[in-house]
């Protein structure tokens, strides 16, 4: 890869704001740290500010404010430099209806700075599942196959940084399992990544540090075994059948167990348990039984990546976990 | 002192030479038609007569102004269209994402706008010269308003583009502006046989100023003096240019 990173942050962004022309703020004082060689995960709901934060950071939007470093350099300064060192995949597909994908890489690698490789041209075609449609017009590949091609202009001038926006939206099943191993692969040999998607448990299974963006904010950031040991917690689900449902009486009556209604019954959350000793199982249980009967089946789970994104991304509980640690 | 990337600039230099080369009967043998239907049409219309006020004969005073013509749109058409295209497909994102200066930028997207124009005018001439007696009484001349006039045009396309958010607003500045500008501009006849206003006017187009320049290169003389107008063609061109330079960096309806 070009350049060792010399700092062991990939990226460092201070306070990053940023207010559009029509007053609409879509990042508030981001603080944000990528150790470099980490796969890392940027989640939010739609409309977070995850594309705004990447765009900035890929000179097509323009800061407010705040700084960013990329491996120790600063990105607005040395823009020249810190570009030649990352590689970014659009959200919003992007193709010039004037070339093949071949020729699209030869330039988008020229336009880089660097000498067509035209070994890693191919085995980017390759690993992308684009050689055969590789002399073809732009014009006439599928959706998944345009998006392909992104990734592989994002990565033909071997960036040691490397920015996902939703690369696998519209991919299908298989070859999104194919590009992740690349992508892993890429990963092991040093090449920092951050990915936005949400497909979530994709970014469980893949990610190693998580952050939760919402509403401009960061509201979770922490490795992903630290979050899913910590901040996951466990609920209690109760089963009453169809027709269910959860007045306003019964969640203000709850409300200590944070219920919500899952068409057939109630999820209680239980308090953050270190041992059994301290869970919360047997208050919930009989709150539950004191209010709706016994009921007709029930059971602990554990809360997986989206339970806890639904949790800390739902509007009227934006309670922070861990932010800015 | 800015990094530069050379083979980045080369990169878009060739990627804009392309989109032209790529669609010659569009870019090169449209132009070529056009300038014979003129040329036949004006012939059949005008007669042999010579144009009043100079001494030529009506083909050799029009041939120059055709193929400058051709130029100028050429120029404009090849920066304004890749700029729309790019904007409309959302791959001019790739220029703002790749570590390339402004400068080399305006230097790609002009150099492919002038050499477009070039191979233009090439083809047109040795189209249109089986039907005349073509003289090349200053070459530097031809060489100076040529470059000067694809250069400022490519540079007006470059921010008609950016200033562009669909193809109609491109349509619109071709339709209001350029067209208009260029019919205008003394192509077809000779300003002194305008009535006094529009002699006045004509001195504030500056396609005028173009034409007449290039084609005194030609025919030795014209309307105006062109070492003088060689000033306000250079200084216009050099405005021009610092413009794309400026709006390109700051980014110009390009970046929110
Ligand atoms: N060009 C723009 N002008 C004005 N507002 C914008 C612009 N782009 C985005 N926004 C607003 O900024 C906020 C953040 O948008 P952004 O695209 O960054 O979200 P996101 O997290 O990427 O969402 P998604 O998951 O839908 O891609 C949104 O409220 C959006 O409406
Ligand atoms: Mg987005």
């Amino acid at each position: 890869m070009t350049g060792s990173p010399a700092s062991e942050f990939a990226l460092q962004i201070r306070d990053l704001h940023k207010t559009y022309a029509n007053g609409k703020t879509a990042l508030q004082n981001i603080n944000l740290d990528v150790p470099a060689g980490a796969f890392y995960a940027l989640l939010g709901p739609n409309g977070a500010g995850k594309s705004t934060l990447i765009n900035i950071l890929a000179d097509i939007v323009l800061p407010s404010g705040g700084s960013a470093m990329m491996f120790g350099h600063d990105v607005f300064r040395d823009r020249a430099w810190c570009k030649r060192r990352l590689g970014v995949v659009p959200q919003e597909v992007a193709f010039d209806p004037f070339f093949n994908p071949r020729e699209v890489l030869k330039i988008t690698s020229g336009m880089f700075g660097c000498k067509p490789d035209m070994a890693w041209i191919d085995e980017l075609l390759g690993r992308l599942e684009l050689s055969e449609h590789c002399e073809k017009n732009t014009r006439q590949l599928s959706g998944g196959m345009r998006r392909r091609l992104l990734v592989a202009q994002a990565l033909v001038h071997k960036p040691p940084l490397v920015i996902l926006d939703e690369p696998t939206a519209g991919v299908d099943v298989e070859l999104r399992r194919r590009l992740w191993d690349f992508m892993r692969e890429l990963n092991a040999g040093g090449t920092t990544i951050l990915l936005t998607t949400h497909y979530l448990e994709e970014a469980e299974e893949l990610c190693d540090h998580v952050t939760i963006v919402d509403g401009g904010k960061v509201v979770a950031d922490r490795s992903m075994r630290e979050l899913m040991r910590e901040v996951a917690g466990r609920y209690l689900w109760l089963s009453y059948g169809e027709g269910f449902v959860l007045s306003e009486a019964d969640m203000a009556a709850l409300s200590q167990f944070q219920p919500r209604s899952n068409g057939k019954g109630v999820c209680l959350t239980l308090r953050h348990a270190t041992d059994e000793t301290s869970s919360s199982f047997h208050e919930a249980y009989s709150a539950a039984v004191a209010r709706f009967g016994p009921p007709i089946d029930a059971g602990v789970r554990q809360e997986d990546l989206e339970d806890v994104f639904i949790r800390l991304t739902h509007d009227d509980d934006k309670a922070t976990a861990g932010a800015g640690t | 002192m800015r990094p530069v990337n050379p083979r980045g600039a080369w990169t878009l230099f060739v990627r804009e030479t392309q989109r032209f080369m790529k669609v010659k009967m569009q870019t090169i043998v449209a132009p070529a038609l056009t300038a014979i239907l003129y040329l036949l049409i004006f012939r059949y219309a005008m007669g042999e007569r010579s144009v009043p006020g100079l001494d030529v004969d009506y083909f050799s005073f029009l041939i120059p102004g055709l193929v400058m013509m051709s130029m100028l749109q050429n120029a404009f058409a090849n920066t304004s269209s890749s700029m729309i295209v790019g904007k409309v497909m959302n791959v001019n994102i790739y220029l703002l994402m790749a570590p390339l200066s402004a400068i080399e930028v305006v230097i790609a997207f002009l150099a492919a706008a002038v050499l477009r124009a070039l191979v233009v005018a090439v083809v047109l001439l040795l189209v249109l010269s089986p039907f005349a007696h073509l003289t090349f009484s200053h070459i530097s001349l031809i060489l100076f308003y040529g470059v000067c006039g694809s250069v400022l045009m490519g540079g007006l396309g470059f921010i008609g583009g950016m200033w562009s958010k669909k193809f109609d607003d491109m349509a619109l500045i071709n339709n209001f502006v350029i067209m208009p500008l260029t019919f205008l501009s003394g192509v077809f006849y000779s300003v002194t046989q305008l009535p006094p206003l529009w002699q006045k006017i004509n001195h504030f187009n500056p396609f005028f100023y173009l034409i007449d320049g290039f084609r005194y290169g030609f025919i030795g003389v014209g309307d105006t003096n062109p070492y003088i107008a060689l000033w306000v063609v250079g200084g216009s061109t050099f405005i021009c240019m610092v413009a794309c330079w400026y709006l390109w960096r700051i980014g110009w309806k390009l970046k929110d």
